[in-house]
């Protein structure tokens, strides 16, 4: 989304503001209650008028969220909130839309309008939480579930090959493409800060534990003694550094990513990769940074932050375009369509 | 010899040959010169599934049929009068609709021994020249070798003069029935302006083709075919697709909203789209969705922001709709889903028609989810069905299904078209200011509408969904007690549009008597056409064609009770008469044809007097 300006007076509104009547209904201890208050504690600071504010999810535990938002929403149906959101921009492309979605409903049921929303670029917010769970229905493995994942579905574990979300949104052309996750709320707010401020479809993916039926599923992310080892977070223009003590450092060898140890005297912070949200080549290469401890040699800590920003044409930009075009070049004559080309009179 | 002039009331005629033949376009021309002569007319065209299917063979004919008249013409017709045959297959595949004493036109070319045999005629068998037609009028040209004699000094390769074979055909039919060129020279004036050779090629041919009809002495007769005695005005030709589009646009204009159309392409609504995507400049965004489920809900978001939100499709589209059209409803948003029905089940018969998608309408969602059915009677009538759609769905809040189908979508006929002023305005239940006492998104009007608030108002922001709502806050509840008042409060809010729509009125005929013959949709011409012949007969039977199926408007039962017998015609298996025995409690009998094809005037006729003698 891209800022929009409006008079000081306009967008006086505090967090407080964006609470709703409605008693928020998330299991105890789930990972949305952080998201839905980074959120309001975001919102307020981004000059919008509250009642231009749109929240739009699909079905299942993320997609109550707009309940609990006091803007304009809706709660639509099992993985069509993109389709809704992307009629919605077309004719009200002034509003600041902002989708809200899970792995269940976004990759499976909703994984076509997934990748035509990101290809055709319309200017809202995707806030994806992934649980790798189906949480709503009481604990079925879902499209990002590790293989051999034991759920209520998969006894004997899960057979299915997890799709890897990053790299899903890179390949259908989305134009911002970040992740971060419920339990750094800093991080957090700061990735709703840049999701909002792209202008065209910003994809941010927000690992999120479901305490209930998939609790500890990102815990090597979080938890105090491994998080700095298993996660970096890349920021632009600076190198790729990790590590507990910062001492890890990523460097490219052609494509091929290679840790180094930055206590070795040979190596220098400044023969690492440098971070360029600009570059799909190396944000591609990032995005397959998605092994796991268990998955032996070359493993990689998971990135955090913004994958890849570009600016693209927006499909509502387009649209308006050329509308105006052809408003420009033809009088709009009801009468002149309804007689057609060619009439005749009887009597 | 000069010919001589017969005066005919009426002439069917059916182009027929391979899709390549260019058969739709001499249809069309033909089609428009009549109407330009001020004939009444009504036209059918019939056409493969495949986009090119192989050339030669059956199912790769294409047709057109037109039937034109200097009387009243209800119907595309039933038996032809006159076939054109480019090739053997048109013949086999048209010769059964063709009435004995019929005029076949066959292009000889066509019938040499290859086509003979893609034909699938057996070995040695060519039925120009073997006697068996000779219950039939033959007149056979050869189409290529004199299209070949007239451009032999174009300078053009064999393949592109061929390609103008269609315009001697029609020349030669033009001369036959007496009717001026003019009309088509515009037109390839026009088409071809920046291409002269082959302008220059196709009006050489066209002239060729009639002047062929003048000096040929291939038939002894040429028929005069006078005006209709029309309503007075003026008309233009228009399509069911064209004049769904026109009247969407029309609606938009009329209640002040920017039309959106949400849609994916299907057979044979696809028009729809095709022609909407042309009038930008009226503000219509066409949205051309990845897939049906997300035209609709690209519709409901449109319509949440507050458009005329319009999604086109078929039955297979409109299943993969079904779910978000519940939610549609539970949200109470205005939306136009239309349903240009083919051949179903499945994929079916993509370019047949038939209405078997009416239960669909009426109940194809899960839950309790009643949405008003409004259709349309005729090419021309869909304007007015589709324009009222949208006043119903606005004033009303609700999602309306428009059903027309592949015979009046592709069909034309005749229209005197309105002035744009004389369209009653309507508009929609917008709120803009928070009123006393609070904001309720569910409170409701006389109509049992909702405020429609679109985001934008300060004050107004809230937010609505597919779970069960509670009466006028909208928030989410599951109490038992609530649910029930919902469903029969929705339910009451359909039944409520029929204080606002006009009473039924009968077609034709007495309002009470022997036997009521009760159509919807587009069997309305066969119908009238039937009844009218059978009233001219002494039989006491009228007519009434319902538009309003969801609700019926409020006296449909009073009419239904006036009668001993209610006869049903439908291109189903007998869908309206399920449910009129259902809400009337009437022995309705259907007439029933599931054949892809349209109902004839001759089939309703045959069962009517069968039930008078009765």
């Amino acid at each position: 989304m891209s800022a929009t300006t409006t008079s000081a007076e306009d967008k006086k509104f505090t967090s407080k503001e964006l609470v709703t009547d409605q008693e928020v209904r998330w299991c105890p201890g789930c990972g949305d209650y952080s998201i839905l208050k980074q959120v309001q504690t975001v919102v307020p600071d981004l000059g919008i008028p509250r009642e231009d504010i749109v929240f739009i999810s699909g079905i299942g535990c993320s997609s109550r969220f707009p309940y609990y938002m006091e803007t304009y929403g809706m709660h639509s149906i099992h993985g069509r909130a993109a389709a809704i959101v992307s009629g919605l921009k077309c004719v009200r492309p002034e509003l600041s839309i902002w989708m809200v979605s899970g792995d269940g409903d976004s990759l499976s049921i909703g994984g076509n309008h997934f990748i035509h929303l990101l290809r055709r670029n319309f200017d809202i917010n995707l806030l994806l939480f992934n649980n790798e769970i189906y949480g709503l229905t009481k604990g079925q493995y879902s499209p990002t579930s590790l293989e051999g994942k034991v759920t209520k579905s998969t006894p004997m574990g899960s057979i299915d090959h997890p799709f890897n979300p990053i790299a899903l949104a890179l390949g259908a052309n989305g134009t911002f493409v970040a992740r971060s996750m419920d339990r750094d709320p800093v991080h957090l707010k700061e990735m709703l800060k840049r999701s909002h401020g792209h202008k065209g479809t910003s994809f941010l993916e927000i690992y999120q534990n479901c305490n209930v039926f998939n609790d500890g599923a990102f815990e090597i992310f979080t938890d105090k003694g491994t998080k700095k080892s298993e996660t970096i977070i890349i920021e632009q223009d600076k190198p790729l550094i990790f590590g507990h003590n910062a001492d890890k450092g990523i460097k490219l060898e052609g494509f091929k990513p290679v840790i180094v140890d930055l206590n070795v005297n040979d190596n220098s912070a400044n023969d690492l990769w440098i971070h360029d949200e600009k570059d799909l080549t190396k944000a591609g290469i990032l995005s397959r940074f998605f092994d796991r401890p268990e998955d032996g040699q070359d493993h990689m800590p998971r990135p955090f932050g913004v994958f890849y920003s570009v600016d693209r044409s927006c499909y509502e930009d387009g649209l308006k375009a050329q509308i105006e075009s052809a408003k420009s070049q033809k009088k709009a004559d009801l009468d002149s369509i309804l007689k057609g080309r060619e009439t005749w009179v009887i009597g | 010899m000069a010919a001589n002039q017969k005066v005919l009331d009426r002439v069917i005629i059916k182009f027929a040959g391979d899709s390549g033949d260019g058969m739709q376009l001499t249809g069309t021309q033909f089609t428009n010169t009549a109407a330009m002569l001020g004939n009444d007319l009504s036209t059918f065209p019939d056409f493969p599934a495949e986009i090119r299917a192989p050339q030669g063979t059956i199912p790769g004919v294409s047709g057109y049929q037109l039937h034109f008249g200097s009387v009243n013409i209800f119907t595309p017709g039933d038996e032809c009068d006159v076939l054109v045959a480019m090739n053997a297959a048109a013949l086999k595949a048209n010769l059964r609709h063709l009435r004995k004493g019929g005029t076949i036109i066959a292009n000889s070319d066509g019938f040499d021994p290859k086509n003979l045999r893609l034909a699938a005629y057996a070995d040695g068998i060519n039925p120009i020249t073997d006697g068996s037609l000779e219950n039939f009028r033959l007149i056979t040209i050869d189409v290529t070798k004199m299209t070949r004699a007239a451009l032999t000094e174009s300078g053009m390769g064999i393949k592109e003069i061929d390609r103008a074979k269609n315009m001697f055909v029609l020349g030669f039919l033009y001369w036959m029935y007496n009717r001026e060129l003019n009309y088509t020279e515009n037109f390839l004036n026009e088409k071809f302006g920046k291409k002269p050779d082959v302008l220059e090629a196709n009006l050489k041919v066209l002239k060729a083709g009639y002047n062929f009809g003048e000096t040929s002495e291939t038939i002894a007769d040429r028929y005069i075919v006078n005006p209709a005695p029309m309503a007075t005005g003026t008309y233009r030709n228009i399509m069911g697709n064209q004049a769904t589009a026109l009247g969407l646009i029309a609606a938009s204009q009329k209640c002040g909203l920017d039309l959106f159309l949400g849609s994916y392409p299907i057979t044979p609504a696809t028009d729809i789209l095709h022609d909407l995507a042309k009038y930008k400049h009226f503000g219509v965004t066409t949205y051309q969705a990845e897939d049906e489920i997300a035209a609709i809900c690209s519709v409901i978001g449109a319509a949440f922001g507050g458009k005329l939100a319009v999604t086109t499709s078929s039955g297979p589209g409109i299943a993969l709709k079904g779910e978000a059209m519940g939610l549609g409803m539970m949200l109470e948003l205005p939306m136009i889903i239309i349903n240009v029905q083919r051949g179903g089940p499945s994929t079916g018969l993509p370019t047949k028609t038939e209405q078997s998608d009416l239960f669909q309408a009426m109940y194809g969602r899960n839950g309790e989810a009643p949405i008003p059915v409004i259709c349309a009677t005729s090419p021309a009538d869909c304007f007015a069905a589709v324009y009222e759609s949208c006043r119903i769905a606005i004033e009303f809040m609700t999602p309306v299904i428009f059903l027309s189908d592949g015979y009046i979508a592709n069909g034309s006929e005749p229209w005197r078209y309105p002035q744009a002023a004389d369209l009653k305005e309507f508009k929609g239940n917008f709120i803009t200011e928070v009123p006393e006492g609070g904001f309720l998104p569910y409170k409701r009007d006389e109509k049992l509408s909702r405020p429609w608030a679109i985001p934008g108002v300060k004050g107004l922001e809230h937010r609505i969904g597919g779970l069960e709502k509670a009466h006028e806050t909208g928030n989410i509840s599951y109490d038992p007690e609530n649910h029930e008042f919902m469903v029969r409060m929705r339910e009451a809010k359909v039944n409520k549009i029929a204080d606002y729509i006009p009473l039924q009125t009968l077609d034709n005929g007495a309002e009470k008597g022997k036997i009521l013959v009760l159509g919807w949709g587009s069997t309305h011409g066969a119908i009238k056409a039937a009844v009218k012949e059978a009233r001219e007969k002494g039989i006491d039977v009228s007519h009434a064609q319902i538009r309003h199926l969801n609700p019926f408007p409020k006296n449909l039962g009073e009419i239904l009770y006036n009668f001993d017998t209610i006869l049903i015609p439908e291109m189903n298996t007998g869908q309206l008469c399920s449910i009129i025995r259902d809400k009337f409690m009437v022995p309705a009998i259907g007439l029933n044809k599931i054949k892809g094809m349209p109902f004839s005037t001759t089939e309703i006729f045959a069962k009517i007097e069968e039930l008078a003698k009765k």
